[in-house]
């Protein structure tokens, strides 16, 4: 396919209108829902990681929290240990380098399974990365976490700015260039050979084996890359939170997760980030507005589970092909 | 008949007092097409399933050209050449036509690790899935999804599938089953054609004493997990022994 | 002190059998994992601990331990109306969604405690103190605790006799090893498995009101219950009954023993113990 024949497609067309209006967000949105915005990226770039596990492997994770975490206190202890060495582009590889390990590790137990035992197995998992961090308070902060402050970047160092105004400023920015390369970076993912080799195993696992795709070794590969993406979310998420608690290593933030990929569609690939984006302005504004928050968001993904099954985008694209037709 | 693609000796399989495979010896010459007939629980399934790799013997040999495959895994049979079609054609549902053979070439030649390049990049990968559908009669279909091909094509897309690993050697289990009687004919003429072209040895399990006459070099007979008879097509047919056994005809 | 581990581990394992228990009956029969399983065992304790509450100083005790049993009814209850609005609708969908469901369920749940109880700590230990303390090889124990034992351990008999030796209970077995062919038997599935969730809510709900009296209920109370018995499951088998105890054994000998050991790592070493059974026996236990 030519270069010419894929940016004339109407999809191309699109994105390059949507990225064309985030780059003038900062002048559109309060600070405040653009900061919201930032979290919203941060969970949109974690689902992706997520969604490559879900929607193209077919196997449902309760635990994905542990890597989100994982990204996030590799941050926070480089902060806290390696002060000089507290630099984007030392920060973001490190993030990457331990939600590789870990997801390395909790792979290697969790692909023997799929199903329920497979879900039920990684919740518990990552359990272990919530306990850790709760023994282990006097490394990790315990539940009081730990602080991230602002961090240079790229030879730019940020004293006495505070943080509201770097992240209205050049972290937009640099999230939103994170985002549009992991969105490209997984968009080429799910098209390429081994994006098919992922769907066929999910298909039919017996025949995926008998054409020659080692089927746990691919697995394993899908739960690395699943991980390390969101551990990088997790990483960003982190700068925008300004503190990391044990939190996002609990199981109901890993359902939250789930919650988000299903709240947007994971059968298409942009219905995971619609997810994210809503879920994040739902929640945060159910919070301000009652304290039952919880049953506000728990009685959303009920009637979207019953009513909505394959999620807001998939309710639009099956909504745009009732008009096509 | 030729240099030996599979020789298979002495092959046992039971399962507690059930003697599926019960010292089973037989070879397949290259580029003959073999039927496997019998009546159910006659153990054919059993051997296509040892010799794919599916199952393990208990005991024997299974030599596939000059390597000793009797305990290889399902992953290295595939590599040296063994492939197989299943009797409820076993398909990528959600994939379409096209990538269900695409991704076994992409399989086939190294190349699922890639992981960046959009498929489509792949042109002569892409052409030879187009080829190959066309030599199987499908390729006006290459866009549906499997689900929407009639019985007959799901089970020449599967047999497609096993075509484009090369495979030296196919089993097929079945490749008539659930198909229409009108179109049986028209899914083995389409099958067996291209199995011809390309001088692959063969090992298909049938029922249909027709097609067994019609496509196959020799027939092997099995009954209760034994090779009872073998020979040309028209010899078995006129043997009263099998026929015997194998149909209750008798005198 | 071993016998006090020994005990103390007996004690948890009895808990974690009794919710692990009915997890397991529900996922064996309806292969539907509860993640609001804990919320279920929060209810029960809520409930409990208030009924006690509400009974006040002065009442005498053939109220105070049936009274104990209003948690369990609740938690049943709480289950019979799940099944009915949630979990049936969910019977032809895929995973994610059945999974997801429970998960809104929890949310809701732990709200709707917030709601009827309030935020605060519920404080029931009457039940606990009347009973004082015994004493084992010499060394004090508290009598609850074993009234706990004996109870998980009354309960784990009835389920068993019931699941082997009455017919409803052979159904429900037939149904979770092979649900497609009880269905072709002409069993009611449907209503089984409202059976088998209010059962399995019970349990959950039974636990909640046994532990209630040691410590107070409060928010959340159902969250780490809820993830022992999920270790339970792996290591014992989904859906296995003889794997939730000898899990809920494992799980709570490890916890108690692990706690004088090696406090820092109590937990790490449940991790690892699953681990090394996982690798070994990739099913679990008993799992199928």
């Amino acid at each position: 396919m030519g270069l010419k024949k894929v940016i004339t497609r109407p999809k191309f067309i699109i994105y390059l209108f949507v990225i064309l209006a985030l780059l003038f967000l900062p002048r559109i949105l309060s600070t405040f829902n653009l900061i919201l915005f930032e979290y919203g990226l941060t969970f949109a770039i974690a689902v992706l990681g997520f969604n490559l596990l879900l929607g193209y492997t077919g196997l449902l994770s309760f635990g994905h929290g542990a890597f989100f975490a994982a990204g996030a206190y590799g941050v926070a202890m480089i902060a806290k240990y390696f002060p000089g060495l507290y630099s984007m582009e030392i920060l973001i590889p490190s993030a990457l380098l331990v939600s590789f390990i870990i997801s390395a590790i909790f792979g290697f137990l969790c692909v023997r399974h799929t199903r329920i035992f497979f879900a039920i197995l990684a919740l518990a998992l990552s359990m272990l990365v919530y306990a850790l961090v709760f023994k282990f308070y006097y490394i990790t902060g315990g539940s009081d976490g730990l602080y991230v402050k602002v961090p240079s970047m790229f030879g730019m160092t940020f004293e006495g700015i505070r943080r509201p105004q770097f992240l209205s400023g050049i972290y937009y920015y640099f999230l939103l260039g994170v985002f549009v390369f992991s969105f490209i970076i997984m968009k080429g993912i799910v098209n390429s050979p081994f994006g098919k080799a992922l769907q066929a195993l999910r298909d039919n696992e017996l025949r995926a084996e008998l054409i020659g795709i080692r089927v746990r070794r691919y697995r394993l590969y899908v739960f690395i890359i699943s991980g390390m993406f969101t551990g990088l979310g997790g990483a960003l998420w982190s700068f925008i939170n300004g503190h990391v608690t044990p939190d996002v290593s609990h199981w109901v933030f890993s359902g939250e997760i789930v919650y988000m990929t299903l709240l947007g569609g994971f059968a298409i690939f942009e219905g995971p980030i619609i997810g994210a984006m809503i879920f994040t302005f739902l929640k945060l504004y159910a919070m301000g507005s009652t304290e039952y928050w919880m049953f506000i968001i728990g009685i959303t993904l009920i009637i979207l589970v019953l009513l909505l099954p394959t999620g807001i985008a998939g309710g639009f694209k099956k909504l745009a092909d009732r008009i096509r037709e | 008949m030729g240099f030996r693609m599979l020789i298979a000796e002495d092959l046992k399989k039971y399962f507690g007092d059930v003697k599926a495979v019960d010292d089973v010896s037989f070879e397949i010459g290259d580029g003959e097409i073999v039927s496997l007939v019998g009546s159910n629980g006659a153990g054919k399934t059993t051997l296509v399933n040892l010799i794919s790799g599916y199952l393990m013997p208990d005991t024997g040999k299974i030599t596939f050209g000059d390597s000793d495959i009797t305990y290889a895994s399902a992953y290295k049979r595939i590599k040296v050449g063994v492939g197989r079609s299943f009797q409820g054609a076993s398909l990528f549902e959600t994939a379409t036509v096209l990538d269900n053979v695409r991704t076994a070439l992409f399989s086939r030649y190294g190349k699922i690790k890639r992981g960046l390049l959009p498929a489509d990049r792949y042109a002569d990968i892409r052409n030879e899935a187009l080829e190959i559908l066309n030599i199987f009669n499908i390729s006006d279909k290459n866009n549906l999804s499997p689900k929407d091909l009639s019985e007959g094509d799901m089970k020449v897309l599967d047999v497609a599938i096993a075509f484009a690993l090369k495979s030296k050697l196919l089993l097929l289990d079945e490749p008539t089953s659930g198909v229409a009687t009108a179109d049986k004919f028209k899914v083995m003429d389409t099958i067996v054609s291209a199995i011809r072209k390309e001088n692959i040895s063969t090992l298909i399990i049938e029922h249909d004493m027709d097609i067994v006459t019609d496509y196959s070099d020799r027939v092997l007979v099995m009954h209760e997990g034994k090779i009872i008879a073998e020979g040309k097509p028209n010899e078995i047919m006129e043997s009263k022994d099998v026929l015997t056994t194998l149909f209750g005809i008798g005198d | 002190m071993w016998p006090i581990y020994i005990l103390n581990g007996l004690y948890f394992a009895a808990l974690i059998f009794l919710i692990s228990l009915g997890l397991n009956i529900i996922l064996g029969v309806m292969g539907i994992l509860n993640l609001a399983h804990g919320s279920l065992y929060a209810i029960g304790a809520f409930m409990s601990a208030w009924m006690i509450v509400a009974l006040g100083k002065g009442a005498p005790m053939f109220l105070i331990y049936p009274s104990l049993l209003s948690g369990v009814v609740l938690a049943a209850f709480f289950g019979l109306f799940m099944e009915y609005f949630l979990i049936r609708p969910m019977y032809k969908r895929a995973l994610e969604y059945q999974l997801l469901i429970t998960f809104g369920a929890l949310l809701l749940l732990e709200d709707v405690i917030k709601m009827i109880w309030g935020g605060e700590a519920y404080y029931a230990s009457r039940p606990f103190d009347v009973l004082g303390k015994i004493h084992i090889l010499g060394n004090p124990y508290p009598a609850y605790f074993l009234l706990v034992m004996i109870m998980a351990l009354i309960a784990g008999l009835l389920i068993w006799i019931f699941m082997y030796k009455t017919r409803i209970g052979v159904m429900l077995r037939a149904i979770s090893l092979d649900r497609e062919m009880a269905t072709a038997l002409g069993l009611n599935i449907h209503k089984m498995g409202t059976f088998a969730f209010v059962l399995g809510s019970a349990l959950a709900g039974l636990a909640g009101a046994l532990v209630v009296p040691t410590t107070p209920a409060l928010l959340g109370f159902g969250m780490e219950p809820l993830i022992l018995a999920f270790i339970v499951v792996v290591i014992g088998g989904l859906g296995s009954l003889k794997g939730a105890l000898a899990g809920s054994l494992i799980v709570g000998q490890t916890r108690s023993i692990g706690i004088v050991l090696f406090p820092e790592i109590e937990l790490a070493l449940l991790f690892l113990i699953a681990a090394v059974i996982l690798v070994a026996k990739p099913e679990g236990l008993f799992g199928r």
